[in-house]
C-alpha cells in the first residue's frame, strides 16, 4: 500500500458571503506518487478543492489532511512546503524582476541559507529545462516558459504535492508535448501530481487516475480509463473524451475487441487485430 | 470568379520586432469558403488575421510588403473605417470586444449599429436576429459581463454578425474557453460556414476544424508551410507534427498503421470517417 499524502474527508466549503456550498460532502484520498487528473466543468468544483488541498482555502466543515497534518489547525508556511499550487495564469504568480530571484523568492522566504536556495534554484530550473535563464526577465519569456517558470518557483519548495491548474490552457501543441514530458519527469522521480484540466487528450496521455468534479462532488474516481470511457456521465457534464476512446467505443459496439486510451494503444490493438 | 480575399506576399515587421513577422504570404478565399489558419504559438496567425481588416499596418504601423485585397479594397490605402463594414473581426478575448459602455446584451450589440448610424428603426431587427442567430434571446437584458466565457463570446460574435460583414475574422476565439464554452462558439461558427458565411479563423482544435474548413494554411515563424484543402493539409501528417501541431487523432492514426504495417487506409479526417474507414479495415481482417 503506498503512503496516503493527503486525505479529505466530508469537505464542505463555502465561500465567505455566499450562501451557496461550492463544495459539498467530498472524500477524496491521495496516495504518494499518484498523477491525477481533476476534471468538470467551471464553476464545478475544481479549484475549490484543490486550493483546500493546500491550505489557500479551509474547509468549512468535514477536514483535509496533509500528511497527516490537518489544515485547519496548520500554518500555511508548513501546508505550502508539502503541496505547492501553480496558478493558471503565470502572469498572476510572477512579480520578480528575474528568472533566478523568481525561484529563488520561496526558498528564501522558507528561511533557508543562501547556498541551499542557490542549490535549489538550479535544481528547479533544470528540472523544467529553463538552466540558462537565470539573468532573464520573466516578461520577456514566451507563454510556455513562464508557464515552466512558475511551476520551478513551486517546486524550489520541494513539496511532496504539485498541483498545477489548467496548465495546458493557451499552449499549443509544442507547449503541450513539453508539459506532457515534465509530469513524466517529475512522476519518475516520485512526485505526486494533481492536474487540474480540460484537456481531455493531455489527461488520457499523463494521469494514471481521473476525478471527475460537478456541482461540488465527485462524481466519478477511478482509472482513468474507465472514467474516459463513462461517456454518458461526461456528456452530462459537457466533456468529451478523447478521438481515440470514441473511436475505439464505436468500434467496439461493432464488434471489434479495441479499449484503447491512447493513439499507442489504438495502434497496438489493431496491429494485434490485423495480425489476427 | 474572383476571389473575395487576395493576399499576395505579404510580408511585415511590427515597429518593435526585431525580425519579419510574416514573410510572403500568399493565399485567396473565395466567397463562401472557410478558411483554417493553424501554426505553433507566435507563428504569426494572429498577424495575419490582422491584416485582413487593416489593424495592419494602419494601427500598428511596421514595415509592410506586398499585397492585400479584400472585398475589392486594397487593404494598404484604405482606412479601418471602411474595412471594418468589410471584414467583421471576433477576438480571442470576447472581453476585448465588449464597447464597455453598454449595460445589457441588447445594448452591446446595438452599440456597433448606432455608431456606424444605421436608420433607428432597422436596429431592433439586426440586434434580435444577431441574438437568436448566437443562441442569446432570452438574455437581452443581462449584463454583458454576468456572461459565460461561451456566452460572451457569442455575444461578440452577434456584434459582428449584426453588421452583416462580407467576411467574418475570427482570431482563437476559443482558445479561453471551457469545453462548454469551446462547444457553443463552434456550433456557431459550423452553422455560420454551412450556410456559406465567408470566414477566416485561427484555431488550435484541429479535431474541430476538420469538420468545416475547406482550406488550411499552416502557419510557422510567418511562413506559409502547408495551404491547400483541408483534407490534404490534415493529411500530411508528418508535415504537421514537424511543426509542432498535432494531427487528428484519427488521422494520425490512419498514419501510423500504413506506415508501420503498409495497409492502405483512406486518410480520415473526422471520428465518423474513422469509424467507417477503421471498421472496414479491421472487418476486411475478419475481427467482426
Amino acid at each position: 500500500m503506498e503512503r496516503e499524502v493527503i486525505r479529505v474527508e466530508d469537505l464542505w466549503f463555502r465561500y465567505p458571503g455566499s450562501d451557496s456550498w461550492a463544495l459539498r460532502g467530498v472524500n477524496l484520498r491521495v496516495s504518494q506518487g499518484e498523477v491525477i487528473a481533476f476534471i468538470g466543468q467551471n464553476g464545478g468544483g475544481k479549484t475549490t478543492l484543490a486550493k483546500n488541498l493546500n491550505g489557500l482555502l479551509k474547509p468549512t466543515r468535514g477536514r483535509v489532511l496533509v500528511e497527516g497534518l490537518d489544515t485547519r489547525t496548520t500554518p500555511t508556511h508548513e501546508l505550502v512546503k508539502r503541496v505547492g499550487y501553480v496558478f493558471q495564469n503565470p502572469t498572476h504568480q510572477i512579480f520578480e524582476s528575474s528568472v533566478w530571484r523568481e525561484v529563488a523568492y520561496g526558498p528564501r522566504n522558507l528561511g533557508l541559507p543562501p547556498d541551499e536556495v542557490e542549490r535549489r534554484v538550479r535544481w528547479a530550473l533544470s528540472e523544467v529545462g529553463l538552466s540558462g535563464y537565470e539573468d532573464h526577465n520573466p516578461y520577456d519569456l514566451d507563454y510556455g516558459k513562464m508557464k515552466l517558470l512558475t511551476i520551478a518557483s513551486v517546486l524550489a519548495m520541494k513539496p511532496n504535492v504539485l498541483v498545477l491548474d489548467e496548465p495546458t490552457t493557451g499552449q499549443d501543441h509544442a507547449g503541450r508535448r513539453t508539459l506532457a514530458s515534465l509530469v513524466r519527469k517529475l512522476h519518475g522521480e516520485g512526485f505526486t501530481i494533481i492536474i487540474i484540466t480540460h484537456d481531455m487528450k493531455f489527461v488520457s496521455e499523463n494521469a494514471g487516475r481521473t476525478v471527475l468534479i460537478a456541482n461540488g462532488q465527485v462524481v466519478l474516481d477511478g482509472p482513468t480509463r474507465s472514467v474516459l470511457q463513462a461517456v454518458e456521465v461526461l456528456k452530462e457534464n459537457a466533456i468529451k473524451p478523447p478521438q481515440i476512446v470514441q473511436l475505439s467505443l464505436e468500434l467496439q459496439r461493432r464488434g471489434f475487441k479495441l479499449d484503447a486510451l491512447t493513439l499507442q494503444e489504438a495502434v497496438e490493438q489493431v496491429k494485434k487485430i490485423l495480425r489476427g | 470568379m474572383e476571389p473575395v480575399i487576395r493576399v499576395e506576399n505579404l510580408t511585415y515587421a511590427y515597429p518593435t520586432s526585431r525580425d519579419f513577422v510574416l514573410r510572403n504570404v500568399s493565399f485567396e478565399v473565395h466567397r463562401g469558403e472557410v478558411l483554417a489558419v493553424i501554426g505553433p504559438n507566435g507563428a504569426g496567425k494572429s498577424t495575419l488575421l490582422k491584416a485582413l481588416n487593416g489593424l495592419v499596418p494602419h494601427f500598428y504601423g511596421g514595415k509592410y510588403g506586398g499585397r492585400v485585397v479584400v472585398a475589392g479594397y486594397e487593404v494598404l490605402k484604405t482606412p479601418i473605417s471602411v474595412l471594418s463594414t468589410k471584414v467583421g473581426f471576433v477576438f480571442q478575448d470576447p472581453e476585448d470586444q465588449m464597447s464597455g459602455l453598454a449595460l445589457t446584451v441588447w445594448e452591446e450589440v446595438a452599440f456597433g449599429l448606432m455608431m456606424l448610424g444605421f436608420p433607428r428603426e432597422e436596429i431592433p431587427k439586426r440586434v434580435e436576429e444577431a441574438l437568436s442567430y448566437v443562441g442569446l434571446k432570452g438574455l437581452e437584458a443581462r449584463s454583458p459581463f454576468e456572461l459565460s466565457g461561451g456566452q460572451m463570446q457569442r455575444l461578440a460574435i452577434a456584434t459582428v454578425l449584426a453588421l452583416k460583414p462580407e467576411i467574418l475574422v475570427l482570431d482563437e476565439p476559443t482558445a479561453q474557453l471551457d469545453p462548454l464554452g469551446k462547444f457553443e462558439v463552434l456550433s456557431v461558427v459550423k452553422r455560420l460556414a454551412d450556410e456559406g458565411a465567408t470566414i477566416v479563423i485561427a484555431e488550435h482544435e484541429i479535431e474541430e476544424i476538420a469538420y468545416f474548413a475547406d482550406k488550411i494554411l499552416l502557419l510557422d515563424r510567418g511562413q506559409v508551410v502547408a495551404y491547400g484543402p483541408a483534407r490534404e493539409v490534415l493529411a500530411s501528417v508528418e508535415e504537421l507534427k514537424s511543426r509542432g501541431v498535432d494531427p487528428p487523432s484519427v488521422t494520425e492514426l490512419a498514419y501510423l498503421l500504413s506506415r508501420d504495417l503498409g495497409v492502405k487506409v483512406p486518410a480520415p479526417i473526422t471520428l465518423e470517417e474513422g469509424v467507417e474507414s477503421f471498421s472496414k479495415l479491421l472487418g476486411g481482417a475478419g475481427g467482426a
